[in-house]
């Protein structure tokens, strides 16, 4: 069928802020879908109440609206829009449960508003698992015992009768949320308890637990006329029993024959037609690893995590496709936008094998619970692309940026000291560093059964790590030949994975490297193993007899910000994006070279070329050795980018923007302190420590509380206030650890208001867009602040005196592009931190005054000046609205992590919020953020600790709620409007947190943040 | 132990020996871009004569399993991979796929830069190559062809004992899960090679009949046409693969040497009746030109939506119909394997419900 010209104007529903479970691939299947609509010729709509995403620039839909995503909101919008239909299918689960509100409420109905793609009914289908396990009956397709539960009781009965282990999985939770395995009675009593209360139906399916059998996924696409494809098969290294967000994945499937293969794909189709699905679709399955014996586990019918994985996987666009079969295209009716020759009815064949590790957030809080299972955990992930299991791995494991020694040498530092029996009971439990556990094993020697045995992970995939090990033994016992370096190399080896484990000099393994009979090349991603020809500008590295990749010439490279990780989260995708767009424009070939697959800048379509590689010195130089591009650009990957930038230097790389001295001259103390001093520009009083004396010497003589951190950090991690001789040692053992021979910052703990400003230079001038005041005091950190613009507690003065620092700092290191500097203002303004390279305000900061901010800071890389550019130095122009940028946190995901602000970063995502005033502005952001609607008030639990802030605790009274403390063990009240818990350290604070999470209860972790919702906003720190 | 493979065109690939590690072998170079069913496609015998290319780049992950041959033994002629499994954990595994070459006979080369093989073949197209222990020089490439004709038996019924519907299957090299895919229909088979004649085939008294796939140019089959015309006559028939070309020619189309065929389990076929679209596996080097169908009293009834090859013939009014692409999968998708249930019906319409 040709597409609708019924309809005209589409909405499409965003997944608003990031949390974990529903991260950056929203943002790429948004605005893959909104311009593959445009394409059609259709007017586009797009609500998202998140900032940073590409989806939300105005070139993406025709209108956005960064309104919150709850019912009243999106109503007005289709009232005032009128559009003709809504697609729900792409903005995850939010955007799913926002279109059965919306459709419950009547809203669909009496506006006449059609839904496009796959129908409500089948959504509930999928999603209500009485009637998913209707389905699958009625189907005679196989799914694990299991009941639907409302109480405990009955749940404790089935599980009873099936037998234990069980899995308690909460309904309409986001990423499996609150669910678990139980393995009896008393943790089924938790966890159930648990599921009950997250869900929002309180209802938890209980289902026998088919853990150790292999867990594969198909993601499938459908369309009207009912032709189905698979684009492609995925086959989890951890066996059933953790959540495949959290999972190492495979693809294509490793381990299955044809006939299992087959008879996995008819289910999947049988389902998926079943369902009438139109557009894509995700299924589950787990296959018994020693019977024909199968089960369904879930379908998810929509685009989700893994479509966007298996997008970059096999360079099928599934959301684009998506979306035009929403407007009624089918398949055969669409070109493979890969080929161009072929149609879109076609199941990609790979010829190399992808591996995906997920990014945990365990390096920043190492107290959390770091025990996977069906609750998803991850933050982000990495995807290499290799031509066998053991290059992919090891590629992707180069891609973590977790701890480059852990990355190189692969087994545990405390191996030596760990015994054999210790690490295999250790890796029964799986967790973020099982892999790197099971290769400790192996080098301690454990045979392929013991490690089977503890794991029940497919000996297939054991095999490989083995082989690796071997390898590693041999390439630190052997006599190095190039054979041996070119086995390495083979299955993944670096060089620099090669030196961590044998002193061999860079000039002896080019030498090696260069007598091998193969050597590195790169292979394009075409859909179709070369059976047809292609153009696609995606490659990745290999061993081989052909290169593919033709250098561009006349060509930039932009480094992106690998995986999302607390701290270095979408919006450094986004400005990667945009810093690609500039490239363009200025007549440039831009090259992206990243490691993510969830974004939008490694969709192959954004770039003139794109590499799928490590961001790691060695992956990084090959490419620049083949490309010889004009120069690199490292202001845009965040932290990723900048900590790659002197080993570039050093091998004689052209940096473009800021230099490497001007780079350093922010990051080094002492260098910063003198630039400082000879600008007249205060700071805090401080210093740095290379050891524990040093730093209580400093201390003592500054005054407690000081602010300690170690310098090249991201996202405050391993940053702290404290206020005892006894808390710095706490906190600096681990400091000192991290710092990697890096000093650490002791500085004084100056109490006033935080602000923040994005410069952009030409080397000559400094324009700043705005400057952004944070709610939450200096304790607490920027990214998890809720900053708002104006700024709503400056003097005209302050602002001068901000402009004038700024200026000067950016004029002082010849800042070429983009910084951001961090002020308090107390008695003076302070100068408290300098990024060189843009950070995460950017693109909240581009949607609030309509400038892509990180495109004219690549223009001024690119050499041209402010004034070319239309931009006047100093102070750009204020808006007459206010606008509020609101940090999202995913706490309830991560057990056991601290929650309480800090100076260390916990949010994973944020969200834009605007009215006419503050209040009104932050009214709005605290919807989709702390999931609080602030014309509530009523009950308000609060922590023993804060309850001690009497005139806090007047104020909430005064302005209508009824603050009560809370005690341990105390039934949670039903008119709960939200708790305060700013300790997370005591017993019952921690209980109340817990409760507070359990029952998805606005949960604010700062005092600042409340007395904002107060009738007396003002902070207590303005002077 | 080092292995060369040398091209028509003077290419030379080198890697490591694994199979048979001293047989040498020329014959016809094809690539096959399914990622599963390795065991299925060397069985093939369509495959007979060929060196077999695997794009995938692990081959035998889950070794060899009884009951998935589709012959006796290893059909193709040669092997070209990345890398072979050298240990295998499969449930179901007897051996690894370097073990069943090496009990077949069949040589093999891995370590190969498959990607810049198959875009050779995709370039230059199908073309012929020899697989020798030692560097070969250009004059020396002209080697005598491997010929190892599809070994087809006498006249035989595959044990399945006599059912209602009696099927006689017209041998070119058949795939043994054509036989099942009948069988599971309640269908007994009558196995007999195309030297049968039309009264040989007669007297079995037949409901329908099944012309197979195989290996080879269709035209080398001639002697075979005129039964043919006389069978679709009087039975249900139906053609798969070279049965679909010699029914395409028998009723005076014509058919050409593809560049470098369709060999993959990921091939789109339209149904030009319905619309619907399937997956489909396929294995031919060879197909039957499109318009000169127009000719014939066949009508197209499906092609291929990548390259608008014909993929399946019906004749008008007839029990008598043809496919391109293998409906018994094996390896590949099972879209179509509900054309044996379609040929099923078109015997019971028939009268073959004894």
């Amino acid at each position: 069928m040709p597409k609708r010209t019924d309809i005209n104007k589409i909405v499409i529903i965003g997944s608003g802020p990031i949390v974990i479970g529903q991260a950056a691939e929203f943002d790429y299947a948004g605005s893959q879908a909104c311009l593959s609509l445009k394409d059609e010729g259709y007017e586009v709509v797009l609500i998202n109440s998140n900032p940073a995403t590409i989806m939300t620039d105005s070139e993406i839909a025709d209108k956005v609206y960064l309104e919150p995503l709850t019912v009243p909101s999106v109503t007005a919008i289709l009232e005032k829009e009128r559009p003709d239909a809504l697609l729900p299918t792409l903005g995850g689960q939010t955007g799913l449960n926002l279109a059965v509100q919306l459709s419950q409420a009547g809203v669909l109905d009496r506006l006449n508003v059609a839904l496009l793609g796959t129908n409500l009914q089948t959504i509930n289908q999928a999603e209500d698992r009485e009637a998913f396990k209707a389905l699958m009956d009625e189907l005679k397709q196989p799914i694990p015992a299991s009941k639907t539960v409302y109480d405990l009781d009955a749940g404790l009965a089935f599980a009873k009768t099936i037998g234990y282990p069980v899995i308690v999985r909460p309904a309409y939770t986001l990423g499996g949320t609150g669910g678990g395995i139980a393995h009896n009675e008393a943790e089924m009593t938790t966890i159930l308890a648990r599921g009950l209360t997250m869900s929002p139906e309180t209802e938890c399916l209980i289902e026998k637990s088919i853990a150790g059998y292999k867990e594969i996924e198909f993601e499938v696409m459908r369309d009207h006329k009912g032709s189905s494809i698979i684009v492609t098969g995925m086959e989890n290294f951890d066996p059933v029993g953790v959540h495949t967000g959290d999972s190492i994945v495979f693809a294509p499937t490793q381990t299955l024959t044809d006939k299992e293969y087959q008879r996995l794909r008819d289910a999947s189709l049988t389902i998926v037609n079943a369902l009438a699905i139109e557009g894509g679709c995700n299924v589950q399955l787990a296959q018994d690893p020693t019977s024909e014996a199968y089960y369904v586990i879930e379908v998810n019918p929509r685009v989700s995590r893994s479509s966007a994985l298996a997008s970059k996987a096999t360079g099928y666009p599934i959301a684009k496709i998506a979306a035009k079969i929403a407007v009624g295209l089918n398949l055969d009716e669409i070109m493979n936008p890969i080929t161009k020759t072929t149609y879109a009815m076609f199941e990609p064949t790979l010829d190399y094998v992808v591996a995906k590790i997920p990014r945990f957030a365990f390096d920043k809080f190492t107290h959390a619970d770091r025990t996977l299972g069906t609750q998803m955990k991850a933050t982000g992930e990495v995807m290499a692309i290799g031509t066998n299991i053991e290059a992919a791995l090891l590629k992707a494991v180069q891609s973590l940026e977790l701890n480059t020694d852990l990355q190189n040498k692969l087994v545990p530092e405390n191996l030596a000291t760990t015994d054999l029996e210790t690490l295999l009971t250790s890796i029964k439990t799986p967790t973020d560093i099982r892999l790197f556990q099971l290769f400790g094993a192996i080098a301690k020697g454990a045979t392929l059964a013991q490690l089977q045995a503890a794991t029940q992970i497919d000996a297939f995939f054991l095999a490989k790590l083995e082989r690796i090990m071997t390898v590693q033994k041999q390439l630190m016992t052997e006599m190095l030949t190039a054979n041996l370096v070119q086995t390495a190399e083979e299955i993944g080896f670096s060089d620099m994975m090669i030196q961590s484990v044998r002193q061999v000099t860079d000039h002896e393994l080019d030498r090696l490297h260069a007598m091998a009979d193969q050597h590195l090349v790169y292979k394009m991603v075409d859909t179709c193993a070369a059976e047809f020809e292609s153009s696609t500008p995606y490659f990745y590295s290999t061993i081989g007899s052909e290169n593919e990749s033709q250098p561009l010439g006349h060509s930039i490279v932009v480094i992106g910000a690998g995986p999302i990780r607390i701290g270095q989260g979408v919006e450094f995708d986004y400005t990667t994006v945009h810093s690609v767009k500039a490239i363009q424009a200025a007549g440039y070939n831009a090259i992206i070279i990243n490691n993510n697959p969830e974004t939008v800048s490694t969709d192959f379509s954004i770039s003139d070329k794109l590499y799928f590689e490590p961001l790691t010195i060695n992956s990084v130089m090959n490419i620049i050795n083949l490309e010889r591009p004009l120069g690199v650009i490292v202001q845009f990957g965040g932290q990723t980018a900048i900590n790659l930038t002197q080993a570039l230097v050093d091998r004689g790389v052209k940096i473009l923007g800021t230099s490497m001295h001007g780079i350093e001259l922010t990051e080094n103390r002492h260098d910063f302190e003198a630039l400082l001093t000879t600008h007249h520009i205060d700071h805090p009083a401080g210093d740095t420590a290379m050891s524990l004396p040093e730093a209580h010497a400093i201390a003592t003589q500054l005054g407690f509380p000081v602010l300690v951190r170690p310098s090249f950090v991201l996202g405050g991690k391993g940053m702290a206030v404290v206020h005892t001789a006894a808390e710095l040692d706490d906190y600096l053992i681990p400091a000192l650890k991290n710092s990697h021979g890096q000093p650490i910052l002791v500085d004084k703990d100056i109490s006033g208001i935080e602000c923040e400003v994005d410069i952009l230079s030409d080397g000559h001038q400094v324009y700043i867009p705005g400057i952004m005041e944070h709610l939450e005091g200096a304790g607490v950190h920027s990214g998890d602040s809720i900053a708002m613009f104006p700024p709503q507690h400056l003097s005209a003065d302050q602002k001068a005196e901000i402009v004038r620092i700024a200026t000067a700092i950016g004029l002082a290191v010849n800042c070429i592009g983009m910084m951001n500097i961090q002020f308090i203002i107390a008695d003076k303004v302070y100068v408290i931190d300098v990024n060189p390279r843009a950070s995460r305000t950017v693109p909240f900061m581009s949607k609030i005054t309509h400038q892509h901010l990180a495109q004219l800071a690549t223009h001024l890389i690119l050499g041209q000046s402010l004034e070319a550019l239309g931009l006047t130095p100093g102070l750009g122009a204020e808006p007459a609205d206010v606008y509020v940028k609101a940090p999202v946190f995913s706490f309830a995901k991560l057990p056991g992590a601290p929650t309480a602000l800090s100076p260390e970063m916990k949010s994973t995502g944020e969200d834009l919020g605007r009215g006419a005033t503050f209040t009104e502005a932050l009214h709005q952001a605290l919807f989709d953020s702390y999931h609080y609607d602030s014309s509530q008030v009523g009950t308000v639990v609060v922590s023993p600790l804060d309850t001690q802030n009497t005139a806090l605790m007047a104020h909430l009274s005064e302005s209508g709620y009824s603050p009560i403390t809370f005690q341990a063990d105390q039934e949670w009240p039903n008119d709960v409007v939200f708790a305060l818990a700013s300790d997370d350290e005591h017993a019952t604070a921690q209980q109340l947190i817990t409760t507070a999470l359990s029952h998805q209860t606005p949960l604010f972790t700062a005092q600042d943040t409340v007395r904002a919702l107060t009738v007396n906003p003002t902070p207590t720190h303005v002077l | 132990m080092k292995k060369y493979l040398t091209l028509e065109n003077g290419d030379v690939f080198i890697g490591t020996a694994a199979g048979n590690l001293t047989k040498e072998i020329h014959g016809e170079l094809v690539f096959t871009t399914s990622m599963t069913g390795y065991q299925e496609t060397l069985t093939d015998p369509s495959y007979t004569n060929q060196m077999i290319t695997f794009t995938y780049p692990l081959i035998g992950n889950y070794g060899i399993s009884l009951g998935a041959n589709q012959s006796p033994s290893v059909a193709a002629a040669a092997v070209v991979a990345q890398e072979f499994a050298e240990t295998v954990y499969h449930y179901q595994s007897v051996m690894t796929v370097s073990q069943f070459l090496e009990k077949a006979g069949v040589p093999a080369i891995i370590g190969v830069d498959t990607r810049k093989l198959t875009k050779v073949i995709r370039e230059h197209g199908t073309m012929a190559a020899s697989l020798t222990n030692q560097p070969l020089s250009k004059s020396q490439l002209n080697g005598s062809q491997t010929v190892a004709d599809v070994v087809k038996s006498a006249t035989y019924s595959p044990a399945d004992g006599a059912q209602a519907t009696h099927v006689v299957l017209v041998d070119f090299g058949v795939k043994t899960n054509i036989i099942k895919s009948l069988q599971a229909f309640n269908v007994s088979v009558t196995v007999v090679t195309p030297e049968a004649t039309f009264q040989d085939i007669e007297a079995l008294h037949p409901d329908g009949i099944l012309l197979s796939n195989g290996p080879g140019n269709p035209e080398d089959f001639s002697a075979f046409l005129p039964v043919i015309s006389q069978l679709q006559n009087q039975y249900p028939l139906f053609g798969i693969c070279l049965g679909h070309q010699l029914l395409a020619l028998a009723n005076g189309a014509h058919t050409y040497k593809m560049p470098f065929g369709h060999r993959g389990i990921n091939h789109p076929v339209k149904n030009l009746k319905t619309g619907e679209v399937i997956m489909t596996s396929q294995n031919h080097g060879y197909a039957v030109d499109i318009d000169s169908v127009d000719n014939t009293p066949l009508e197209v009834t499906g092609i291929e939506i990548n390259d608008n090859t014909c993929e399946a013939l019906e004749y008008p009014n007839r029990p008598v119909f043809s496919v391109q692409y293998h409906p018994e999968a094996a390896p590949g998708p099972h879209e179509a394997r509900r054309l044996f249930n379609q040929f099923v019906e078109l015997m019971h319409a028939n009268g073959g419900i004894k």
